[in-house]
């Protein structure tokens, strides 16, 4: 790991509290979340709210239940004891303080996004944690890999986001609220409308891409690109979660279809077994854990597809199992590469001696992972086969695929847990030595959970799986019992196949690896597709620049004002809001010579061949539009009119002395054309104009100016009141934009020179 | 190219146009005028001065960049916004106090909208200055 090795600068006494502030924050947070054990494990829920945007239905509202509480713990422990890792593992790194600030930030975002009842903050903390995962995977920004991983996990996660906010919206429309309380009691009427199916789309569009289910895999991996302690807390125990989180958070409204259950069940066995052939054919340690990871994520959506009890008990367990030795081994794979230099495990092994806690914590870590008794893993195991033999699509396609994914997640905790600590001995980068205290408290204290839970799995059966297994059935399901010996029955036995099958692929491993290489070159990549997706929107948007934006002043006035001509005359003819000419009787002799001036000011601009003629009948044109203002009575207007047309006058002059002279001899070889565009334009605008005033005009507004602007503003000027007061935020907006123009013109014409100097 | 007549016509016309800018601007509210156009001819006096005098001596009259001019302007608008902040309303509702208000007098009006409208003066008048004469230097 770069940052492990980067010369460690002096840690400076401010620069270690930030870290223990964030340790602090986070230890407070689970204990806080630990005392809502009780009345959660009792079968109640804990509910605040407040209100965050009344005028669009969003509230800051948070729900407690068994399923948020379970992540809830899961989020604010595991991150108190990654934070404290991070305090060693990123000691003396330059932006050491930067990381605790994003890694906090996180934490917040996530537990926001699991503890929130209101559909859209939902969302927002959603993309929070997409945000902050972007900042820590590209933490050494120095890396062009980095970079890259973390722009395409943003991607693919943000895109996943637009798809879930359009989700949330149409779910928001059919059931009348975003309160996810309200939404989950209407279940039956939204599976019945028409729009469920679109509902279903968005939403697993969003679920699948955050927690990377294929074919939205490809970015987990990369983003192992993260410092260790980031991987181990976003990218294997929490933020990938966040999809599982939605897709049980959603089983009660969204679940008991046939489409639920085929598109969760397909997509979840296919990430699974590929991620597991995948995760025993690498060599560097992180990047076996992220298959693993993606095992784990595609176990866990294949069990949320069903709808029994032991099916649900079985993600739920497996979720805090995997939790639990994920982290664990994450953080080990972190503290080896911290002693040895290396991650690969073909230059590792015989660590035993020099690392024996180290040692230890692997080893009860792998074998929660590997499924052996009496750690929580078998539990979650054997859970997973009931659950397997009970699914209501194919029981033996996808109990045949836990147990192969399962055999070779052994396999995979062997590679990762056994071999680098026992086998042979090898040279390594750096003399191996034993980790200090906070680098080793995570994986231990993770390990022994596995072991303790699993021993007395009671400990969080009824505080959190029941009741967790209750919110994500709506409770309608009985949650299956937590037992390390239920008698010898099917699931027994295929736990015993399991660990044969994985201790014998273990033996030929070499030889597996090897094959899989072969095969996975015939395969197409899923990451060197990206690539070209990306190139190709890149190629795109290159081709669309070029047509658009030519840079030729003439070439954008044509887009602009043939947009104009098909968008509104083609409204106007299509929607037949025409009416003709309308009578104007009121014509007087003034109203005629204004028009005369009008005309005249633009006959004159358009036939002279002389920039300053040109410019001077353009005035003649804006007097004469303000001399209608003046007519009509709108003073305001008219004065704005005529010194803006002063100030063009001004600006044009300057300008024009920069252009080249006109010659006539030149010609103007397209003024045929620019005619043609000049003359359709005119029409449709005037089209316009005759259509929206011989129409009936709504007064309420001008009534409603006109009878409150001295009573409520105490002023008598209505133009003037409107601006400053009724509608003083939109005046706002328009000054920042005529601010922003100025500098914007400024520094274009300011800038180079001031560089060149 | 400078003209003597010019030079002394704009610096009268200035300080005349720049006095009615102030003018439009304070009496906006109840008759034609206001910000906008306050801010408008403001910048039109200063542009005269800049095409009689040059843009060194009118940047000089100006004493501030005219781009600070639009940025501080922009502030003070927001800032008028947030008083309605204070005093629990939503943002950019008017505050008024009248000063000297009697039974029967109405006092003098000072209002957190005039304070917005000074911003509009001065970011109207910052911006096209800041343009006008960055456009001038340049040629």
């Amino acid at each position: 790991m770069a940052a492990a090795q980067d010369t460690p600068l002096p840690s400076s006494p401010g620069q270690a509290l930030a870290g223990w502030i964030a340790v602090l924050i986070a230890s407070a947070f689970f204990v806080g979340f630990w005392q809502a054990l009780g009345p959660v494990g009792a079968g109640g829920s804990l509910r605040w709210s407040w209100d965050w945007v009344p005028s669009l239905g969003i509230s800051l509202s948070f729900f407690v239940d068994g399923l948020s509480l379970t992540f809830a713990l899961l989020i604010s422990g595991i991150g108190a004891l990654v934070m404290l890792y991070s305090t060693k593992y990123l000691a003396g790194h330059k932006h050491f303080a930067r990381f605790f600030v994003y890694l906090t930030l996180f934490m917040m975002a996530m537990l926001g996004l699991v503890l929130s009842d209101n559909l859209l903050s939902l969302f927002v903390f959603w993309e929070l944690t997409s945000i902050t995962s972007y900042l820590l995977i590209g933490f050494t920004h120095t890396s062009p890999e980095s970079r890259r991983s973390a722009l395409q996990a943003l991607l693919v996660t943000g895109g996943g986001g637009l798809a879930l906010l359009a989700g949330i919206i149409l779910i928001g429309w059919v059931a009348g609220t975003y309160e996810l309380s309200e939404i989950r009691a209407q279940g039956d009427m939204i599976r019945e409308h028409g729009l469920y199916l679109t509902i279903l789309v968005l939403f697993l569009l969003g679920a699948f891409t955050k927690s990377a289910q294929i074919p939205f895999h490809f970015w987990l991996p990369n983003a192992m690109a993260a410092p260790t302690p980031v991987s181990a807390y976003l990218h294997s125990a929490t933020m990938v979660k966040a999809g599982i989180y939605l897709m049980a958070r959603m089983h009660p409204t969204l679940a008991e279809t046939d489409v639920w259950l085929w598109t969760l069940t397909i997509a979840g066995t296919s990430t699974a077994v590929f991620a597991s052939f995948m995760a025993v054919k690498q060599t560097d340690l992180k990047q076996i854990l992220a298959y693993t990871t993606l095992m784990a994520l595609g176990t866990l959506t294949l069990f949320l597809a069903a709808d029994t009890g032991y099916a649900i008990t079985a993600a739920m367990t497996f979720l805090i199992v995997h939790s639990l030795y994920k982290a664990a081994l994450f953080m080990i794979a972190g503290i080896i590469d911290h002693s040895t230099g290396t991650r690969e495990i073909d230059r590792l092994g015989g660590l035993a001696k020099a690392m024996p806690i180290t040692t230890a914590a692997a080893a009860l870590a792998a074998l929660s992972m590997a499924g052996f008794p009496p750690f929580l893993g078998f539990i979650g195991k054997e859970l997973k086969y009931y659950g397997a033999l009970a699914v209501q699509s194919e029981p033996l396609l996808v109990a045949g695929a836990v147990l192969l994914a399962n055999a070779l997640m052994l396999v995979a905790a062997g590679l990762v847990a056994f071999r680098p600590f026992w086998r042979g001995t090898y040279a390594t980068p750096t003399v191996p030595h034993e980790a200090p205290w906070q680098l080793l408290a995570g994986p231990v204290i993770l390990a022994i959970l596995g072991a303790l839970f699993g021993i007395n799995s009671d400990l969080i059966a009824t505080p959190l799986i029941k009741p967790g297994v209750d919110a994500i059935s709506g409770g309608e399901l009985i949650p299956a019992d937590l037992k390390l010996w239920a008698g010898v029955n099917l699931p027994l036995i295929l736990s015993a196949v399991t660990i044969t099958l994985g201790i014998a692929l273990l033996m030929v491993h070499r030889r597996m690896r090897a094959f899989l290489d072969a095969m996975e070159t015939r395969l197409p990549s899923f990451d060197r597709g990206w690539d070209r997706f990306l190139d190709g929107t890149k190629a795109f948007a290159v081709w669309q620049t070029r047509v658009l934006q030519s840079g030729d002043m003439r070439q954008y006035l044509y887009v602009i004002f043939a947009t104009l001509l098909v968008a509104v005359g083609g409204t106007l003819i299509w929607t037949g809001a025409f009416q003709g000419i309308p009578e104007m009787p009121g014509l007087q002799v003034k109203h005629w010579v204004v028009v005369l001036l009008i005309i005249a000011g633009t006959a004159l601009t358009t036939i002279t061949n002389s920039r300053i003629t040109a410019i001077a009948g353009l005035g003649a044109v804006g007097i004469g539009v303000a001399l209608i203002f003046i007519i009509y009575g709108a003073p305001d207007v008219a004065i704005t009119q005529l010194l803006v047309e002063t100030l063009v006058v001004v600006l044009f002059a300057v300008a024009a002395l920069r252009l080249p002279v006109m010659k006539p001899e030149d010609g103007f070889p397209n003024r045929k054309l620019d005619a043609l565009f000049a003359t359709a334009i005119g029409l449709v605008v005037a089209a316009i104009l005759i259509t929206v005033t011989t129409g009936p005009i709504n007064r309420r507004l001008t009534d409603y100016f006109e009878a409150s602007s001295w009573i409520d503003a105490y002023g008598r000027n209505i133009v003037n009141v409107i601006l400053v007061d009724f509608r003083a935020m939109d005046t706002f907006g328009e000054i920042a934009v005529v601010a922003v123009a100025g500098i914007a013109a400024w520094a274009i014409l300011k800038g180079p020179k001031e560089d060149a100097k | 190219m400078r003209s003597v007549i010019l030079t002394a016509g704009a610096r009268l016309l200035v300080a005349l146009l720049l006095v009615f800018s102030v003018f439009m601007l304070l009496r906006g509210h109840n008759v034609p005028g206001g910000g906008f156009i306050g801010g408008l001819i403001g910048a039109v006096g200063f542009v005269v001065y800049a095409i009689a005098c040059g843009t060194a001596e009118a940047r000089e009259a100006l004493r501030a960049p005219p781009e600070k001019i639009a940025m501080v302007g922009l502030g003070i608008a927001l800032f008028s916004g947030f008083m309605a902040f204070v005093m629990g309303e939503a943002p950019f509702t008017g505050q008024w106090l009248f000063i000297g208000a009697t039974e029967t007098e109405k006092g003098l009006p000072l209002s957190s909208v005039l304070v917005f409208d000074v911003g509009v003066y001065l970011v109207v008048m910052g911006a096209i200055l800041a343009l006008v004469f960055a456009l001038e230097e340049e040629v």
